[in-house]
């Protein structure tokens, strides 16, 4: 390679002879997105070219669901995209729901839908707060998993979870929400909104912030379009497709709220469109907190009791089921929402679908029959034969499960269609013409989670 | 402590020992959910600053233990065993997650069954996710393995298993 | 437009290329012969009465052990067979596999102008697994392609560089096969376990 002597001469830059420099951005990157390889192609610290290779996180989802039943399935489903475990959830049981052509209850859908936008707030939480720290913001990314961490203690009071949940089965809902859930979600969505507010002042207007994020990651609405993109990714483009409006499921018609569209399809546009979900995400919930149908049936006053659960098997497994038959029996908070009082709000009237409560399990013969016929080995639920699709509105985009069952107890064929498969497959478009420091906040904003890309 | 060690060498191993538990750099290897926990225990709520280990080191010359965060399939089992062999000793690692530990549920052509098998651990943190009490109690362990300098080391050659699907 | 509609359009269209059509359970579906699946396509994205701008998701079913896995029995060692419940009954029944052949790709496609959705259904036989690529009309048919390649085997002609997605290059077989164990594992390094 032969240098010009003198620096500052510009009217030769044909003599220099320069080659394209490949840069192996590999496997084992900073923390949360360790799986993506991308070998750049770089002139200078411009990207010529960026082959994006996934795949090392490969778990063989669709396989092991081959091998499980039917209820089986959502704790491999729980980790698929395992920052908003219960929209992956919902969208895998409200397609076996649609196979098997039942319905659930009205506040069975609302409880499902709060516990859905309450995921979708740790998800972009997680997104904005990583891709921020990425950046340099590292104050942002604590004040986010701050925010994070109430929810998540939100979600453990109905749940039992804090992160890998498994709460919707086949027909229902594990439990009911608790008495009290109404308080501690406002407390929660309280702190959130200063969080957010905080980052907002820190970030939004911030000089650094918006100079790499703004313009950065370009992609313009056909593109998007033709890559097959959704979420918010693709709202920020300025196509307006969110599965939750053109495509409604459980309860989100009767739900006011806004659908944020960005105009640039940068950076800075999605970083936006994210923190408006979260808001509106909070609206979606605190709407549905209102108009939540009433809970559980009463017990009857003269004959029903409560009586530790424990009391109440000891006497049925010695036959003495007059005394508990209608009784209540009081579990432990987890599992509190799930006794026979609660039932028809949680769960599907369908007997060949769903477990008894245990009152009834161990109460009388039918329930004890409906429960050998739901657990036993070669038994459970069995979907007539067929194939259904059914898209959610996933935090990155439309989560859609395809489910072909054989009529067995175990489904034929599981298809998740990751939303965030379709992002990536448009990333190596998108980095070409940016610099490598623009990788960055783009990669960042794709939200890519590995559970879902890579399954 | 040993017999045979005069009482300063002793003193000093016990010096360094603390030093050392008290200064973890960790290279946290995420791949999975478990890195959601891991960023959950590292940040404000559960800190994992107070206990020395606040700064992770991305590079593996200069870390000194690794958090194998995740389920580790066999495509990426061949980087982090050069990550681990990148890195100085005295090293520790630390499998983090059931998945690392055994292998998790998913028992299927994709996964390593437990990094053990490819790598010396140290201390196991079972769970999936763990909670962040249970990462920190395992970090303890690990602080005690490292005041009384015990490090897993090199690993016995594994027996040969039966390979499934072939007669 | 409503489903039947749908599917009346594409068969009045091409009326030798569809072989069979249903909604069950309200999904539009049509199963087409492998030859026509191009301009089929193509006209699903072009027409303005369909307009499917995206193609939502690709995939393929490996139909080899359908209805012959057997439900287990329940004392199967003393001899006693027990006969499985009966299926939730269903007034209007699936009309099963859409062939005689091993392998079927089911794309989705959805029109984000109408919001309607199609599943087309091609079937492809074991002996000469492949299909036409829809790169052309759909760059993010490219990895969707790579990875039914990767899982299925089922190649793709017209397809820029057909390789593996999440599998490791090395590994031989197709894992989402019928035929393949669950546990048979081809590791880069370590024991066999």
């Amino acid at each position: 390679m032969r240098l010009e002597m003198n620096p500052t001469d510009q009217s030769h830059p044909g003599d220099l002879e320069t080659r394209d420099m490949l840069l192996n951005i590999g496997p084992a990157h900073p923390a949360m997105h360790g799986i993506i390889r991308i070998v750049a192609k770089l002139d200078g610290e411009r990207i010529q070219e960026a082959d994006v290779e996934i795949g090392y996180l490969h778990r063989g989802f669709e396989k092991m669901s081959e091998t499980v039943d039917y209820n089986g399935v959502i704790p491999y489903t729980d980790r698929l995209n395992y920052v908003s475990p219960l929209i992956n959830n919902m969208g895998y049981c409200m397609t076996v729901e649609k196979l098997l052509g039942i319905s659930v209850p009205e506040r069975c859908h609302y409880v499902r839908v709060i516990l859905s936008e309450i995921s979708r707030i740790t998800d972009h939480l997680t997104c904005v707060g990583a891709s921020a720290m990425e950046l340099g913001a590292f104050t942002v990314f604590l004040y986010m998993i701050k925010a994070r961490e109430y929810l998540w203690e939100l979600v453990e009071m109905v749940t039992g979870a804090r992160m890998t949940v498994s709460y919707c089965r086949v027909g229902g809902v594990k439990a009911d929400l608790p008495e009290d859930f109404a308080e501690p979600c406002r407390k929660a969505f309280a702190e959130t909104r200063k969080v957010l507010a905080e980052a907002d002042g820190l970030l939004t207007r911030n000089r650094i912030f918006a100079d790499r994020m703004s313009g950065t990651g370009v992609i313009s609405a056909e593109d998007a379009i033709s890559y097959g993109i959704t979420g918010p990714f693709l709202r920020a483009t300025g196509a307006d497709y969110d599965v939750r409006k053109d495509c409604p499921y459980a309860v989100y018609d009767r739900l006011p709220f806004d659908v944020p569209v960005g105009t640039r399809g940068d950076n800075m546009d999605r970083y936006l469109v994210r923190m408006e979900e979260m808001e509106q995400s909070m609206r979606i919930v605190e709407r549905a907190l209102r108009d939540l149908p009433r809970g559980p049936v009463q017990v009857h006053p003269e004959t029903g009791r409560p009586m530790p659960a424990a009391e109440m098997v000891d006497l049925a497994k010695v036959g003495n089921i007059v005394a508990i038959a209608d009784d209540s029996a009081v579990t432990c908070p987890t599992l509190e929402g799930s006794g026979r009082a609660r039932y028809p709000s949680i769960a599907t009237d369908e007997k060949r679908v769903f477990l008894p409560p245990k009152e009834d399990t161990y109460g009388n013969i039918e329930g004890l029959m409906q429960q050998f016929k739901l657990v036993m080995f070669g038994h459970g639920v069995r979907p007539p034969r067929g194939e259904v699709y059914f898209p959610v509105e996933g935090a990155n985009g439309e989560l859609g499960f395809y489910v072909v069952s054989d009529g067995t107890g175990s489904a034929y064929r599981v298809r998740v269609r990751p939303p965030c498969f379709a992002i990536m497959s448009a990333l190596s478009k998108i980095l070409t013409g940016d610099m490598i420091a623009d990788m960055i906040p783009t990669f960042g904003s794709v939200n890519m989670i590995g559970g879902e890309l890579d399954r | 402590m040993a017999n045979d060690t005069s009482f300063l060498t002793s003193r000093l191993d016990e010096a360094i020992g603390w030093a050392r538990k008290y200064s973890i750099f960790q290279y946290p290897f995420v791949t999975a959910c478990c890195g959601m926990e891991y960023m959950a225990t590292a940040c404000s709520h559960y800190d994992v600053d107070r206990f020395g280990a606040g700064l992770p080191r991305f590079s593996p010359r200069q870390a000194d233990v690794l958090f194998v965060v995740g389920t580790i399939s066999h495509k990426i089992a061949p980087v982090l065993r050069r990550i681990h062999d990148q890195m100085a000793d005295p090293k520790w690692v630390v499998a983090f997650g059931v998945c690392t530990c055994t292998g998790g549920f998913y028992d299927n052509y994709a996964t390593v069954m437990g990094i053990d098998t490819i790598l010396p651990v140290d201390v196991y943190i079972p769970g999936c996710p763990p909670r962040p009490e249970m990462v920190l109690d395992g970090l303890m362990k690990l602080q005690d393995k490292i005041q009384g300098k015990r490090t897993t080391g090199k690993r016995p050659a594994p027996e040969p298993r039966p390979i499934i699907g072939e007669p | 437009m409503n489903t039947a509609s749908l599917i009346e359009s594409v068969t009045h269209r091409f009326p030798d290329a569809v072989s069979a059509s249903h909604t069950y359970r309200g999904d539009a579906t049509v199963v087409l012969r492998r030859r026509f699946l191009l301009e089929v396509a193509r006209f699903l994205k072009e027409d303005p009465a369909l307009q499917m701008n995206y193609l939502m998701d690709m995939t393929a079913v490996d139909y080899s052990t359908f209805g012959k896995r057997p439900a287990p029995a329940f004392f199967s060692s003393s001899g006693v067979a027990v006969s499985p419940s009966p299926q939730i009954p269903d007034e209007d029944p699936w009309p099963g596999p859409p062939d005689q052949s091993r392998f079927a790709v089911v794309y989705h496609f959805y029109s984000m102008a109408h919001k309607h959705r199609l599943r087309l259904v091609v079937p492809v036989e074991e002996a000469v697994a492949e299909v036409d690529s829809l790169t052309s009309l759909w760059p993010g048919a490219n990895w969707l392609e790579r990875e039914v390649w990767d899982m299925f085997g089922i190649g793709f002609r017209g397809h820029p560089d057909l390789k593996r997605i999440l599998m490791y290059q090395g590994f031989e077989g197709h894992p989402l096969r019928k035929d393949y164990p669950v546990k048979k594992r081809q590791p880069l390094i370590g024991p066999i376990n």
